[in-house]
C-alpha cells in the first residue's frame, strides 16, 4: 500500500536511547536544577521533585514515546491522524521547537566563545584590561558583559551586531547541521560522543571537585533539607515546571524520534529508562558544581578574611603574621575594645562563609560568572575550562537534536519538501534560516531576548501543549485503543497505574500548574535585571520594568504557539461544514481519509 | 605569607638639616638583620638613577613589623636631603631591583604612595581565540564537503543501479498494469503475493 522509499529508521537501540537521553539531558540539567535545590531547601526539594516525575514527567514520556511510535510519524501527523482537528496541536509544537532552537543555539554559540578562550594563558576573565582599570566590576563580570555580550544598558537600546558572537553563532550553526545533515542518519551517531561525553566529565569534575578545600561545606549547604520550603506552593510549581522542561516533553521531538523505531518495541522500559536516567543525571551534576561553588565560596571568604587582616595590621602596626585566620576574632575583639572608632573606620566586613554560598546563580550566570570566577582558582585552570566548556556544548547540542527533529519530520510528514529537493539541501536550508533569525540575539540587547524567549517561549505554549496532547490520546483517541496499541507493541497492556496518570492525575496536575503558573506571572509586571554603568548601585544589576512594547512581545510569544490550535480546528470546521453542504451524501465527514479508514476499522477489533 | 616590610618616604626636600634629628632620633643602630641590610641594598639599587653621588641611607622610627621610614642623604652636605619625590622616582623605576634584593615581590614590599608599575602586557598578533575558531570551523567545512560529496556520490550509484534493475525488469514478466512496474512475486505455492499487504485494508 505505501509506494516510494521506506522510512528511515535507527541503526539500533543504543542510537534511540542516547538520542532520547541526549535530548532530555540539556543545561538545565546542569545550571538549572542545583540552583532550585538549593533555593528550595536541599535535599527537602527531591521530594515535590519525584513526586512530579513520577505523576507527572514518566506518563507523558511514556505517552510520547508510545503514540509516535504506533502511528510512525511527527507531532503533525500524529495528532491529524488521531483527529483532524487536533492538527494544530503538532503546528504548536513544531512552532515552539523552531523558537526554541533559536536562542538555545545562541547559548551555544557563548559556550563555544568562552571554548576557544579557554586556551589563553591567562586566561581572558583572570584581569581586567588596563582600560576598565579603577571601576568597580569584577574581572569576571567585565569579560561576560562587555567583552563578550557588549551589552547595552536596557533592552530598548539595540546596539550593534556583535561580530564575535557572530563567528561563533556561525560556527554553532554549522556544527549542528554537520549532524543532523541526513536527519537520524548522522544524529544516530553524533550521539555516540554528545550523549556521553558530558558524563565523562561530570565524573573528572566530581573527583577533583571533591578534593578541593570548601567541597563539604558547599555540599553540606545544598543537601541540607530545610522541611519548612515544602510548605511553600511556589516550590511544587517549580518542580513540576522542572520536571516537565527537563524531560523536553511536548516539543514533539520525543514523537519524532519514536516514530522511527520498529513497531514491535518496549516504549515501557525506554521511557522508564529515559526519565529516571534524567532525573538521576540532574543529581549527579550538582554533586560537583556545589563541590565547586562551596570551594569558590571558601576562597572567597578566605579572601575576605585576609584583606581584613591586612586592614588591622596596617592601621595598628601589628607584627606581620602576628593575626591569622584563626585568632583573628580574638585580635578584632581586643582591638575593639581599646580602639573602637578607629575599627569602626576601617569597614570590616563580615567574611561568614554562609553569606558566600547563598550568592547562588542559574542559567548563564552559573556558568559565565560563577564558574568561570572558580576555575581561576583552580589550578591547571585553562584545561577544567575547556572541559567545562565542551561539557556544555555537547550537552547542549544533543538538545538541540530534538528540537530541530521536532520541526524536520513534520515537514517531511507533511510533504512540505519538494521531490527534487534532497534532505541535506533541506537541513540546511532549515539551519541557515534560523541563524539568520537568531542574529537578534548577537545584538548589543541580545542577552535580553534571550531571557524573554526563554520565558516565555519555553513554558506556557508547553504547558498549554502537553495539556491537549494527553487529552487527545486519554479521551479522543481513547484510552481502550491506546492500552490495545501498547499491548500489541510491548507485549502487555500498561496497568493501573499508568492508565490512572493518563486519564485523571496527569491532565489535573497540568492544568493546576498552568493556571498557578499564569496566575504568578500575571500579578506582577516583570522585571528584568538590566547591565546598566549609570546605575546607582553598579555593578548589581538594576530591575527595570519591561516597557510596554516589549511586553506586548512577551504576550505575544507566549500566545503565537497556541494559536494554530483553535485556528486550525477551525479551519477543519469549516471545511467539513462547506463539503457537507456541498455533498449529496451524508456521512462524508472529515475522517475520511485513509488513516483514519484504518483507524475506523480496527475500532470493531477488541484486543 | 612572606614578612611585608613597610616602608615610607618620609618627607619632601623642603625640610631642613635639622629635621633630619628630629625625624630620627635614636641613631641607626641596626637590632634587626633587615635595618642592617637595607640601607645597602636600597642604595645600590637606587644610586644609578641619580646623576650626583647619595651617600646613605637613614632608617629611623622602626616599627614591630618590620615597618619604617627612611630618607636620603646627599654626599656633599650630609645633613641635606634628596627630595621626596627624587626618591619616589628612583624607587618607582628600579623597583624591579629593589625587589630582586631583598628576593620580595610587589605584594611583600610595599612603599607606602609609591603604587607597583605593571608589566605590560604581552600582546600577540593574532587573538589566540581566532586561531582555535579557525581550526575548529575549518574542520566542521571540511566534514560538511566531504558528507554532501558522498551523499551525491550515493546518490548517483543508485541511480545508475534502479535503472539497471528496470531494465532487468524488462526482460523477465512484469505485471505494467496501472503503469505501475513491481515484478510479480511467486510464493511457494504458486499464490501471488504481491496483494498480501492490502487484504487487511480491503473492506469487506
Amino acid at each position: 500500500i505505501v509506494t516510494g522509499e521506506e522510512r528511515a529508521k535507527w541503526d539500533n537501540k543504543i542510537q534511540y536511547l542516547l538520542t532520547c537521553i541526549g535530548f532530555a539531558v540539556g543545561l538545565g540539567n546542569v545550571w538549572r536544577f542545583p540552583y532550585l535545590c538549593q533555593t528550595y531547601g536541599g535535599g527537602a526539594f527531591l521530594i515535590p521533585y519525584l513526586i512530579a516525575l513520577v505523576f507527572e514527567g514518566l506518563p507523558l514520556l511514556y505517552l510520547e514515546l508510545a503514540i509516535g511510535q504506533k502511528l510512525r510519524k511527527g507531532s503533525i501527523g500524529v495528532w491529524n491522524t488521531i483527529s483532524p482537528y487536533l492538527g494544530g496541536v503538532g503546528v504548536a509544537s513544531m512552532i515552539v521547537s523552531f523558537l526554541v532552537s533559536l536562542f538555545y543555539n545562541t547559548l551555544l554559540a557563548w559556550v563555544l566563545w568562552y571554548f576557544f578562550h579557554s586556551f589563553e594563558e591567562p586566561l581572558p576573565w583572570k584581569e581586567c584590561p588596563f582600560e576598565s582599570l579603577n571601576k568597580d566590576y569584577t574581572p569576571v563580570n567585565y569579560f561576560w558583559y562587555r567583552k563578550t555580550l557588549n551589552i547595552t544598558a536596557n533592552i530598548e537600546t539595540n546596539g550593534p551586531l556583535q561580530w564575535q558572537i557572530i563567528l561563533c553563532l556561525a560556527t554553532a550553526w554549522a556544527i549542528v547541521y554537520i549532524c543532523f545533515i541526513r536527519g537520524i542518519e548522522t544524529i544516530g551517531k553524533a550521539v555516540y560522543i554528545t550523549a556521553t561525553f558530558p558524563y565523562l566529565v561530570l565524573t573528572i569534575f566530581l573527583i577533583r571537585a571533591l578534593t578541593l578545600p570548601g567541597a563539604t561545606s558547599g555540599l553540606m549547604y545544598l543537601f541540607t533539607p530545610e522541611w519548612e520550603t515544602l510548605k511553600n506552593p511556589k516550590v511544587w510549581l517549580d518542580a513540576a515546571t522542572q520536571i516537565f522542561f527537563s524531560l523536553s516533553l511536548a516539543f514533539g521531538g520525543l514523537i519524532a524520534f519514536s516514530s522511527y523505531n520498529p513497531p514491535k518495541n518496549n516504549c515501557e522500559m525506554d521511557a522508564l529508562l529515559v526519565g529516571c536516567i534524567n532525573s538521576a543525571t540532574s543529581l549527579y551534576a550538582s554533586i560537583p558544581i556545589f563541590s565547586i561553588l562551596g570551594f569558590k565560596a571558601h576562597s572567597d571568604s578566605n579572601n575576605c578574611q585576609y584583606r581584613n587582616i591586612l586592614a588591622l595590621t596596617n592601621e595598628f602596626d601589628i607584627g606581620d603574621q602576628n593575626i591569622t585566620l584563626e585568632n583573628y576574632d580574638n585580635w578584632l575583639k581586643d582591638l575593639n575594645g581599646t580602639y573602637a572608632d578607629r575599627v569602626a573606620r576601617l569597614d570590616l566586613k563580615d567574611c561568614n562563609i554562609e553569606s558566600f554560598l547563598e550568592q547562588s546563580a542559574s542559567g548563564t550566570g552559573l556558568a559565565f560568572i560563577v564558574f568561570t570566577e572558580a576555575v581561576i582558582e583552580m589550578p591547571g585552570s585553562q584545561v577544567w575550562a575547556v572541559l567545562f566548556f565542551i561539557m556544555l556544548f555537547s550537552l547542549g547540542l544533543s538538545s538541540m537534536f530534538g528540537n530541530l527533529e521536532g520541526v524536520l519530520t513534520p515537514l517531511l510528514d507533511l510533504n512540505m519538501v519538494p521531490k527534487w529537493m534532497p534532505k541535506e539541501l533541506f537541513t540546511g536550508l532549515l539551519c541557515v534560516v534560523s541563524f539568520t533569525v537568531a542574529l537578534i540575539f548577537t545584538m548589543g540587547s541580545g542577552n535580553y531576548w534571550l531571557e524573554i524567549f526563554n520565558s516565555y517561549v519555553g513554558s506556557v505554549p508547553l504547558l498549554v501543549i502537553a495539556f491537549f496532547e494527553i487529552i487527545a490520546v486519554a479521551y479522543i483517541y481513547g484510552i481502550r485503543r491506546f492500552s490495545c496499541d501498547i499491548e500489541e507493541m510491548t507485549g502487555s497492556k500498561p496497568n493501573i497505574f499508568w492508565q490512572a496518570c493518563w486519564t485523571v492525575v496527569s491532565p489535573l496536575m497540568l492544568l493546576v500548574v498552568f493556571v498557578a503558573y499564569v496566575v504568578i506571572q500575571a500579578m506582577e509586571h516583570p522585571t528584568y535585571p538590566a547591565w546598566n554603568p549609570e546605575y546607582v548601585d553598579f555593578p548589581m544589576t538594576e530591575d527595570q520594568p519591561y516597557p510596554d512594547w516589549v511586553f506586548a512581545i512577551c504576550v505575544l510569544l507566549s500566545t503565537l504557539p497556541c494559536i494554530p490550535i483553535p485556528i486550525v480546528a477551525l479551519y477543519k470546521f469549516i471545511q467539513f461544514t462547506v463539503q457537507k453542504s456541498r455533498r449529496e451524501h451524508p456521512g462524508q465527514n472529515p475522517y475520511e481519509n485513509d488513516e483514519a479508514k484504518e483507524l475506523n476499522v480496527f475500532k470493531l477489533i477488541q484486543c | 605569607m612572606f614578612p611585608r616590610l613597610h616602608f615610607a618616604v618620609c618627607f619632601t626636600a623642603v625640610l631642613g638639616p635639622t629635621l633630619v634629628h628630629t625625624l630620627c632620633p635614636e641613631a641607626v643602630n641596626s637590632s634587626s638583620l633587615i635595618q642592617s641590610l637595607f640601607p645597602g641594598a636600597l642604595l645600590n639599587a637606587i644610586m644609578h638613577i641619580f646623576s650626583f653621588r647619595v651617600s646613605d641611607v637613614l632608617v629611623c622610627n622602626e616599627t614591630q613589623r618590620v615597618s619604617f621610614w627612611f630618607v636620603v642623604t646627599d654626599p656633599e652636605n650630609t645633613s641635606e636631603l634628596i627630595s621626596g619625590k627624587d626618591v619616589e622616582r628612583a624607587v618607582r623605576i628600579s623597583r624591579n631591583r629593589i625587589n630582586n634584593a631583598f628576593l620580595l615581590t610587589d605584594e611583600t614590599l610595599e612603599f607606602l604612595n609609591i603604587p607597583p608599575t605593571l608589566a605590560v602586557p604581552a600582546e600577540s598578533g593574532t587573538p589566540p581565540w581566532l586561531i582555535v575558531f579557525g581550526v575548529v570551523i575549518g574542520v566542521v567545512g571540511v566534514g560538511i564537503i566531504a558528507l554532501l560529496i558522498s551523499s551525491f556520490i550515493q546518490k548517483r550509484r543508485k541511480k545508475g543501479v534502479t535503472e539497471g534493475e528496470e531494465e532487468d525488469c524488462e526482460e523477465e514478466a512484469c505485471d505494467k498494469g496501472n503503469g505501475v512496474s513491481h515484478p510479480v512475486e511467486e510464493g511457494a505455492d504458486g499464490v501471488n503475493r504481491g496483494f498480501v499487504g492490502d487484504i487487511p485494508f480491503t473492506k469487506l
